[in-house]
């Protein structure tokens, strides 16, 4: 193409957005003259004038429609796939209401690790999957013994396990030393033995708590990612994990900071900023979607994140999240527990304006929706 | 921190707008600050511009729909 003719289609880049102005300039041929290019751009800045959304169009009525009726075909049940070397993953309903409600706690949370290179190859995936995995002293033990008399608790050690990780017993000594306080230790070939100093019989409680204790200690990788697997995506390899700690892998050399997430809205807001929260709620609602065999256009579902991050934080669309920053009290109490919302309206002395649609409809007052927004005046004569 | 916020394939470009830029952008889309989206002062996405409260910050999203998509947010105290 032209120089002179893709200046003239660069010409529109306030009117139309980038991703017409490049599929115009790899469309049209070399042969158009400049007059036609010209006369086609009119037409498709117009045709694109008159797609946009009219002002007073309830984008977000449309939005609930259109997300809110393929969604009661989803499935309402986590899958469960036994036997298969797959996580398990919220899909369907119950992730999206969890994703939408912005959830502190959420069921199933996972990380997609990417690695650089030479870490993402197929011979060390596997080192660093081991290494970022969390073991607890728990599982390495094989046995343990309360000895109520001598306030002694015994743990004997899985040596087999223990070589795997290629971790000694003295190892695990140093280990427990920095985490339990009040207690000597003593050690031979497979066995730890602790010490209560001056114990009393009414202690037996204290050795209960430490065998408990000494259960969760970490022994290696990364607190928080419960279950590890490599996969293959394309030409990388990457780790799937059960369990979500971005801040420790993100900080970590081999791994690759710029692709790497969670399925953790909050933590990605935490770590990443408000704007990746936002396009994490993007693609985690439409994945599921697109998993569901759901077609729903993507821009329902960027309405609803742009929503739930307008504040700066994410806030789900809960009566304690994007609702309770509507300004009117009827329409807040239209949601959820309106007896609340108007006793304390009614002490607090709110005023309502009658500015949005809830309010309106709830006393019988046309909506500013529509032909309903401009307010027209009249000249009388 | 160790790693590079900006350079997250999930954070979008963040820019800092001038004062006259920011009139300009009241002016076309006749609003006031107070009708903006909000950013958080301390938001990690923002730590590298230097920022303070009442500044616009222009957010540079690739959309699947439109290419580039330009979004405005409002620095607030966090």
């Amino acid at each position: 193409m032209k120089a002179e003719h893709e200046e003239l289609i660069d010409s529109y880049k306030d009117k139309l957005p980038l991703l017409v102005i490049n599929e115009l300039k790899d469309n049209i041929s070399a042969s158009i003259s400049k007059s036609d290019i010209s006369k086609i751009m009119e037409v498709v800045s117009s045709a694109y004038s008159s797609a946009k959304i009219n002002p007073g169009e309830c984008v977000g009525l449309v939005s609930a429609e259109s997300i809110g009726e393929p969604g009661t075909q989803m499935t309402l049940n986590t899958f469960h796939f036994a036997g298969v070397a797959e996580m398990n993953v919220t899909t369907g309903l119950p992730r999206i209401i969890e994703i939408f409600d912005a959830r502190k706690e959420i069921k199933t949370p996972m990380m997609e690790i990417f690695l650089l290179d030479p870490h993402n190859k197929l011979e060390n995936i596997k080192n660093f999957a081991t290494k970022i995995k969390e073991t607890v002293l728990g599982e390495l033990v094989s046995e343990y013994s309360l000895n109520i008399f001598e306030h002694t608790l015994t743990i004997k050690l899985n040596k087999m396990l223990l070589d795997d990780f290629r971790l000694s017993v003295n190892d695990m000594v140093k280990i427990i030393k920095t985490k339990v306080k009040g207690f000597t230790l003593q050690n031979n070939e497979e066995e730890i033995t602790l010490l209560q100093k001056g114990g009393k019989p009414e202690d037996v409680k204290n050795l209960y708590n430490l065998k408990e204790k000494i259960k969760s200690i970490k022994v290696l990788g990364v607190k928080g990612i419960k279950q590890v697997l490599p996969v293959r995506r394309d030409d990388d390899y990457i780790i799937l994990t059960s369990g979500s700690n971005l801040k420790d892998i993100l900080s970590m050399p081999e791994v690759d900071a710029t692709r790497t997430f969670s399925n953790d809205i909050l933590e990605i807001y935490n770590m990443l900023g408000i704007e990746a929260a936002r396009q994490a709620i993007i693609n985690e609602v439409y994945r599921v979607i697109e998993a569901q065999g759901l077609n729903i256009d993507i821009r329902h579902v960027m309405l609803v994140a742009d929503i739930m991050c307008a504040s700066g934080a994410v806030k789900g669309i809960t009566r304690y999240g994007v609702v309770k920053e509507k300004a009117s009290v009827l329409a807040r109490a239209s949601f959820e527990t309106p007896i609340r919302h108007l006793i304390n309206a009614a002490l607090a002395g709110e005023v309502d304006n009658l500015t949005s649609v809830v309010e309106n409809v709830m006393i019988n007052q046309p909506v500013p929706l529509g032909t309903g927004l401009p307010g027209l005046v009249t000249k009388m004569k | 921190m160790a790693f590079d916020v900006t350079k997250h394939t999930l954070v979008s470009k963040h820019l800092k707008v001038s004062d006259t830029e920011k009139e300009s952008v009241f002016k076309q889309y006749n609003i006031n600050s107070k009708d903006l989206p909000k950013i958080l002062k301390d938001d990690i996405a923002i730590a590298h511009l230097n920022l303070k409260v009442g500044d616009l910050v222009k957010i540079e999203r690739v959309s699947k729909t439109a290419g580039i998509a330009v979004y405005y947010r409002v620095i607030i105290e966090g």
